[in-house]
């Protein structure tokens, strides 16, 4: 996980009760929305936006893999071990495959776990931390427990036992990286659950009799979605990595299937390091360069959200 | 202060007992046990029960467990399924290196962070700061068998001046100065991810610590900017330096296994890789145990060191 723990204040209420605020401001200038703020801050984070146009375009390459790719990535082609030609333009693999096909079709491994895992992760992380910190007492005491517990484990040692286990497959992968990711989602939405309930729109709520559910859902919710949303880009960013990692060491993503990391198994023997940089240097720079886009992008959203951070 | 300790350790009991029931749990999610892996055409059914029943596998699951944990607690780890070694003595030999490549990696790492960290947040938005965060966001954004893998292409195999494996040079004298050159490529990927996060980190505290009245204060008195920074302000960056040490444990765990993995470095990261391959579940046990309860230890020592550093943490 690239970022921990995030400290972003909840100064901005949107889900507060606001029967009564007025849309404008005493001398009727317009009243800024929480959203357009958060645009207008976004935007002039300039990494932040290059971030989010080269996101854009590995989901583009992603969706149209079949098409944008000049081969299909696992056929084999009648030159293995070839330079880069204009037929093939980044060579081919030992096997004889279009590196650059592959290339292409890594790009849906790799985003379709980063954004699953952390999906799952998410999901179970946030009904737990607010479980855990509304009703606090035993049951609190009992989350957070259970959440130091699992972050005693180094988290890819963890993973790589579990998966040893449960076999290596894109599928396993997925869901061990999200069902070990929960954690720090966990903690992160309780701590934010005891600020905010120590606020006097959630001792409103109380007076006006809300139920639990209303409150937890309407009003709590909306106001830690803002770091839980700033906490998954650097998580997606992160288990993109981890992919890599685990694919890499031969413990994720199986061949014939293609994924940046396991692309770079093979440079492991000197021979490819040595004399075929073209099959290794590629996959290595586009898992750097979308894991540099997502850690952008969250940079700019932690920047855009804090009020409290200069803008 | 001591009750406060006291009762830090208190409360790792439980987290560490939990620990030793995940592990359990999770290595018996395994198919097939070790009996299962010596059925031959010349061992008979009656022998392999025979040999179940000696080693408590056919005990309900509570019963191998309460075994096993007071086998680990007498440091017992048992036997290594492909070495036939017992774990304790493998585990012995691997934890040297590791600590060792661990150990230096950390300081480098901290050593590039904490006046890269601190300079960017004194001198924010200047040159200097926009070159460090965004040294910071490769050091985190690279993968680290990536950064391996073009360490020992540029180092080893182009200017042949690093070597690229293992810890000592074969038929070598086995000398430090050997050692050390092993240990620079391995090293440097470690660091630049440990220095990656640190620096955002320390940055950032730095800035907190610097929007604080007493800084004000001291600035207010007329005192140089050189002694209100190193005197009052570098203090207090002590409290985020531990934090970040602390954090970097399991991390850094991880690292090393792809580290060591690419380097041939012979630790605790590539037993885990070599055990892994082998299906050698009670060394995968011991591993995770133990690195489990070095992160723990960490976090302990890490909230034992804030109360000594910083009086205003309570003990409550």
């Amino acid at each position: 996980m690239a970022v921990a723990e995030l400290k972003v204040p909840n100064a901005v209420n949107p889900g507060a009760p606001e029967p009564d605020t007025p849309d404008t401001l005493e001398f009727g200038a317009v009243q800024e929305t929480y959203l357009h703020m958060v645009i207008r801050r976004f935007l002039k984070h300039k990494l932040a936006v290059a971030g989010v146009l080269v996101v854009l375009l590995l989901i583009v390459c992603a969706l149209f893999a079949p098409a944008i790719a000049p081969h299909d990535p696992n056929a084999i082609t009648n030159t293995f071990n070839a330079a880069p030609s204009a037929e093939y333009p980044l060579g081919t693999d030992r096997v004889g495959r279009d590196v650059l096909s592959r290339l292409i079709f890594g790009t849906r491994v790799s985003l379709t776990v980063g954004f699953l895992t952390v999906a799952i992760s998410v999901v179970i992380g946030t009904v737990l931390g607010l479980i855990s910190g509304y009703f606090g007492k035993a049951i609190d005491m009992l989350i957070m427990r259970i959440c130091d517990i699992f972050m005693s484990f180094p988290q890819l040692m963890l993973i790589l036992v579990v998966v040893s286990i449960v076999g290596p497959n894109t599928r396993n992968i997925t869901l061990v990286l999200g069902l070990l990711g929960w954690p720090q989602v966990t903690r992160l939405v309780r701590g934010n659950v005891l600020s905010v309930k120590q606020s006097d729109y959630m001792k409103a709520c109380t007076a006006l009799g809300y139920h639990v559910p209303r409150k937890l859902f309407k009003h709590i919710l909306p106001n830690t979605l803002a770091p839980i949303l700033v906490n998954a880009t650097f998580g997606i960013a992160g288990n993109i990595l981890m992919e890599a990692g685990l694919s890499f060491l031969g413990l994720g993503v199986q061949p014939p299937t293609a994924s940046w990391g396991n692309m770079l198994t093979d440079a492991q023997s000197l021979t490819i390091l040595t004399s075929q940089p073209w099959l290794w240097v590629p996959p290595g720079v586009m898992i750097m360069l979308s894991v540099l886009a997502v850690n952008f992008v969250g940079d700019g959203l932690r920047d855009a959200i804090d009020p409290k951070s200069m803008s | 202060m001591f009750n406060y300790i006291i009762r830090r350790i208190l409360i790792a009991i439980p987290i560490l007992l939990g620990i030793t029931i995940i592990d359990f749990l999770i290595v018996n999610m395994a198919p097939g046990n070790p009996v299962d892996m010596m059925v031959s055409p010349n061992v008979t059914g009656a022998a392999l029960e025979l040999k179940k029943a000696a080693l408590g596998l056919n005990q309900p699951l509570y019963v191998q467990y309460w075994h096993w944990l007071v086998n680990i607690l007498q440091l017992n780890f048992g036997y290594s399924m492909t070495t036939y070694q017992p774990v304790g003595d493998m585990l012995a030999q691997r934890i040297g290196p590791t600590m060792l490549l661990m150990g230096l990696s950390l300081i480098v790492g901290l050593l590039i962070a904490v006046p890269l960290g601190i300079v960017s947040a004194t001198h924010q938005n200047s040159t200097l700061d926009y070159v460090a965060t965004g040294g910071a966001f490769f050091g985190v954004s690279i993968p680290n068998f990536f950064l391996g893998l073009g360490l020992i292409y540029i180092f080893a195999v182009r200017l042949k001046v690093l070597p690229s494996s293992g810890m000592f040079t074969l038929g070598g004298n086995n000398g430090i100065a050997d050692t050390a050159a092993h240990l620079v490529l391995p090293v440097i990927v470690l660091a630049v991810q440990i220095a990656g996060q640190d620096i955002r980190y320390v940055r950032s505290g730095m800035l907190e610590i610097l929007g604080q009245d007493y800084l004000r204060t001291a600035r207010a008195k007329g005192l140089k900017e050189s002694v209100v920074i190193n005197r009052h302000a570098l203090r207090n960056a002590l409290i985020t330096i531990i934090t970040v040490i602390g954090m970097q444990i399991p991390l850094l765990f991880g690292g090393a296994v792809i580290t060591e993995q690419i380097f041939a470095w012979p630790g605790i990261g590539q037993l885990t890789i070599d055990s892994i391959s082998g299906r050698d579940y009670p060394t995968l046990m011991a591993i995770n145990l133990i690195a489990a309860v070095m992160v723990l230890a960490a976090n302990l020592l890490t909230d034992i060191m804030y109360s000594v550093v910083d009086p205003r943490v309570k003990y409550n």
